[in-house]
């Protein structure tokens, strides 16, 4: 008895460390959808593909600039995010005093057309992208599991981008006023904060983390341009059942369900793409506004 | 959140492909013209390895079949599929119906294939399958007006399971892409491993499409302590299946071995040399196999996106070349007025092309041709781009594919 109790536990507990790892991909996609959504009340269907446009930066960076992992890790979100800004400024901006339906019909018309770009111009099958051999100083090889050292740092770095992006809503002024922002625009602007451009920034800042969780990904997933949309739908529904534009709702409902998908994947394997719905199904019926929401 | 993606997605794409076709007073049906529909995935995972690419050989095939020079116009459509048998459906029918289609060609994704075979039959015109893997085409849903040119999932079971139990890989776990095609492939190249002596530990269902993290699935192989993990999947599962396999050192110490069971020269160049070198794979055509194939990829020139032709571009290519050759044989009226002579005429005359060399065609519409084992070659064995396989061992055309009495074609029995 215990000793069945004690191979379950084997099995699983690999499968709880790659779900955390999953997870992370989650939190940082939903946490940058959630910002977006809280202060500009937009739903961002282009994140998706502003996540495979951070993968594919950092392969052009490698592959034309020679510029190695780390110096994608930080250029590929300002350059993405750079292009987030021009996208705001020049289209989204218009939107804001429309219904939230028409902000999501242009994204989600943008992300057909940077997918559609990047498949006639670098194929759909995909591009290599080796993992940095410094990571394999983090591997851990123990007698039940062999875990790349690189996948322990994407739940670190996930971790640390997640709690700052925290911080600094909650505990700074900047953020403060993006609160503020929030809820009452207009006294903010009154009070002579210059809202447009903080709401643009705000856009840049949150296509950034999805170009951050982009560059995350390249080393582990195929770099192709549907890259994103295999991840987006998931993740919609991790925002839905953390409570849309909850910060706190998308990290801690980003790791859990990436856990619970994990955990599926051993007991029953054909659902495990499943399992988030049937919980946002769950979560829609017994609390609306989301686990995290305000209701 | 109600909107779906997909449903938006295939309303938005299938417009095009039914709106835009370049010629809309087809009714007319000039005697002697012919006209081709290019049908495959222009906009998903199997574009590389087929999508524009196979129109391109199509167009090949048609210049050098010499038909054009007398006096015989063909020509050349494409439309995207979506890897969706619904649009495909609706594709081929407007095709057929409006636009006096008489050849449908290439047609990736089993599903999309199986459904256009029936309507082909039921519309006596020609179906030349490139792309599609299932067996069925030449067995239980065997068509009289269907050609399966290039490979299927019995063809790859045999060379690849096959060479990979005579390597000593007795004991095998499968991850399986949960769809048609999936499961076809688990089952043939299970039932060729415990032919030979070996045994299957297990297997893992995963969803399709929408898995990108297979290491959850590797681990479970590995636990199994099996040797050889089977990959039943295809395009970005493969991809992403060996990339994650590398990433876990699955393979570290040789001890187990990974096949993958269907693999394109276009997934190996995602992959690159680093990640996929050592992989076992089955192909029936390799663009650097011989002068020939050497030759016919200096022809096709250019490709979308700088890739070198896939063994489905290749079977488009000479699938169409040889119907051009029945077609101008057996006169264009015949040819266009049924389906079935063309076929059958096809049949009756032996194969000849730069891309499989000599051939023939069964009763089963089975293209026999032979098979190749190839090696993913280390970086250091590379000679630059697109230099990647080396030759292990070829299958002769008459073992490579499953013996005729063995698909229950019900045409082989009349």
């Amino acid at each position: 008895m215990i000793e069945n109790l004690l191979f379950e536990l084997e099995m699983a507990a690999p499968q709880v460390i790659l779900g955390l790892v999953n997870g992370a991909f989650y939190a940082l996609l939903s946490l940058g959808l959630a910002i977006i959504f809280g202060m500009l009340n937009v739903i961002n269907f282009a994140h998706g593909a502003q996540f495979m446009m951070g993968a594919f930066v950092a392969w052009m960076l490698l592959a034309w600039a020679g510029i190695p992992y780390w110096g994608a890790l930080v250029l590929a979100p300002l350059i993405v995010g750079a292009f987030g800004v021009v996208i705001e400024r020049t289209m989204i901006a218009r939107l804001y005093k429309l219904d939230h339906l028409y902000g999501l019909l242009l994204t989600f018309g943008l992300a057909l057309i940077i997918e559609g770009v990047f498949r006639n111009a670098f194929g759909a099958s995909g591009l290599p992208y080796a993992p940095p051999a410094a990571f394999n100083a983090l591997n851990v090889d123990i007698a039940i599991m062999f875990l790349p050292g690189y996948r322990v740092w994407v739940v670190i770095a996930s971790l640390l981008v997640c709690l700052a992006t925290w911080l600094v809503i909650e505990k700074t002024k900047i953020g403060a006023y993006l609160r503020a922002a929030t809820e009452r625009p207009e006294l903010v602007q009154a009070f002579g904060i210059n809202v447009p451009r903080m709401m643009t920034l705000t856009y840049g800042a949150g296509v950034a983390l999805a170009a951050f969780a982009g560059v995350l990904a390249a080393p582990i997933y195929s770099v192709n341009p549907a890259m994103g949309a295999n991840f987006i739908i998931t993740v919609f529904a991790v925002v839905v059942i953390g409570g849309m534009g909850s910060i706190m709702g998308s990290v801690v409902t980003g790791f859990g369900l990436g856990l619970i998908e994990g955990l599926a994947r051993v007991v029953y394997p054909e659902a495990s793409a499943t399992v988030v719905f049937v919980i946002m199904a769950i979560v829609l019926l017994t609390r609306p506004a989301g686990l995290f929401g305000r209701g | 959140m109600s909107l779906n993606r997909r449903t938006l997605l295939a309303g938005a794409a299938a417009l095009p492909a039914l709106g835009g076709l370049p010629f809309r007073s087809a009714r007319a049906q000039a005697a002697n013209t012919i006209r081709i529909g290019v049908l495959n995935d222009q906009s998903g995972t199997y574009r590389d390895l087929s999508g524009p690419g196979s129109t391109q050989a199509v167009q090949l095939a048609v210049q050098e079949s010499g038909i054009t020079q007398r006096g015989v116009t063909v020509e050349v459509v494409q439309a995207d599929h979506q890897n969706r048998p619904d649009v495909g459906s609706t594709v081929v029918r407007q095709w057929i119906d409006r636009d006096g289609i008489d050849v449908v060609v290439d047609v990736p994704t089993s599903s999309v294939a199986l459904a256009t075979n029936t309507l082909v039959r039921e519309k006596n015109k020609v179906f030349l399958n490139s792309g599609a893997a299932t067996s069925d085409l030449t067995g239980a849903q065997c068509s009289p007006n269907t050609v399966h040119w290039t490979y299927d999932t019995y063809m790859l079971a045999n060379s690849t399971g096959g060479a990979m139990v005579r390597a000593g890989g007795k004991s095998w776990f499968f991850i399986t892409a949960d769809y048609a095609f999936g499961h076809a492939l688990e089952r043939d190249t299970g039932n060729f491993v415990k032919a030979q002596g070996g045994e299957v530990l297990g297997s893992v269902r995963t969803p399709f499409p929408g898995t990108t993290d297979f290491s959850s699935y590797l681990q479970q192989a590995q636990r199994s302590r099996a040797q050889v993990i089977g990959l039943a999947n295809a395009g970005g599962d493969t991809i992403n299946s060996i990339k994650q396999a590398a990433e876990f050192r699955i393979t570290r110490g040789g001890r187990v071995k990974l096949a993958g069971l269907l693999v394109f020269i276009t997934d190996v160049n995602s992959l690159g040399l680093e990640v996929a070198q050592g992989l076992v794979l089955s192909e029936t055509f390799y663009w650097d196999l011989n002068d020939k194939t050497r030759a016919f990829t200096q022809r096709l020139g250019a490709m979308p996106g700088g890739i070198r032709p896939s063994m489905v571009q290749a079977g488009c290519y000479a699938s169409v070349l040889h119907y051009l050759k029945a077609a101008g044989d057996m006169g264009v009226a015949a040819a266009k007025a049924s389906g079935a002579d063309a076929v059958t005429r096809m049949k009756a005359m032996p194969t000849s092309d730069d891309a499989f060399g000599e051939g023939t065609i069964r009763a089963d519409g089975r293209k026999i041709h032979p098979c190749y084992l190839f090696e993913v070659k280390a970086p250091s064995e590379s000679s630059g781009a697109w230099d990647y396989y080396k030759l292990l061992g070829t299958t002769p055309g008459d073992q490579a594919f499953r013996p005729i009495a063995d698909g229950g074609c019900a045409l082989v029995r009349s």
